[in-house]
């Protein structure tokens, strides 16, 4: 069991009603972690385009996640 | 004296890298910024808060900025650009917070020996920045509801597979 910081952003903060969550998980990685949340808020769509990022840098979904990694849920950017 | 000022000037350049705002920006001061004896001109962009967006009447914008990783993002776009267009200066800032219409959101600015190359650094940043930078812009229209742009309507059941 792993322990994980995650948080949320923009549009995915909103739809889970919180900026963050301390998750105790099995999932190997941000692909398998963001469908077992789903079951926890039903807010929390997938959308097209949306990222990840593992400890402050972007991240592939199947990246392996370690104990006490910090998981960021990204919506579809949308700067300038 | 001038060259002094420019070489002064262009050690400010190299530390100034990407940068996020929590005030209203000021497109005289960071065109001032690049200035430099070596370059012929400098092209800018400016992203302003625009009144409508897809038929919708728009009143204001909130941008949310994850700001450690739009900071280190921001400055790996300006790297690429510099080695990829061979430009001498390079320069970009993003608004946080609310902003009314009107309002300079980003800034963009590239200083080089040639214009060929100084407009194609930029319009290389600012298309970077609207597609890696973890920055998210919140619409609100009139009539009192709001949405976040490029997210809205675009529930996909397999997008992270």
């Amino acid at each position: 069991m792993k322990h994980l910081q995650v948080e949320y952003f923009a549009l995915f903060r909103e739809r889970v009603g919180q900026a963050g969550e301390q998750v105790s998980s099995d999932a190997a990685n941000p692909q398998e972690l963001f469908t077992e949340l789903q079951t926890r808020h039903a807010g929390l769509e997938s959308l097209l385009n949306m990222k990840v990022a593992v400890n402050d840098e972007l991240a592939d979904w199947a990246t392996p996640l370690s104990d006490g990694d910090r998981v960021l849920f990204f919506p579809p950017v949308a700067g300038g | 004296m001038v060259t002094a000022y420019c070489f002064f000037h262009r050690s400010l350049v190299v530390e100034l890298g990407f940068r996020v705002s929590h005030a209203a920006l000021d497109p005289a001061r960071c065109s001032a910024e690049l200035v430099d004896a070596h370059c012929g001109g400098l092209v800018t962009f400016e992203g302003w808060v625009r009144d409508h967006n897809e038929g919708r009447r728009v009143l204001k914008l909130e941008y949310e900025v994850y700001e450690p990783l739009a900071i280190k993002e921001g400055e790996q776009v300006l790297t690429e650009a510099k080695r990829r267009f061979g430009v001498q200066h390079v320069f970009g800032i993003h608004r946080a917070g609310v902003l009314e219409i009107g309002e300079c959101a980003v800034w963009v600015g590239v200083s080089s020996a040639h214009r060929a190359e100084a407009f194609d650094a930029c319009r290389y940043i600012i298309d970077e920045i609207k597609q890696r930078l973890p920055i998210w812009k919140k619409e609100y229209y009139h009539g009192g509801d709001s949405g976040w742009v490029n997210c809205e309507r675009c529930a996909h059941p397999h997008a992270h597979a």
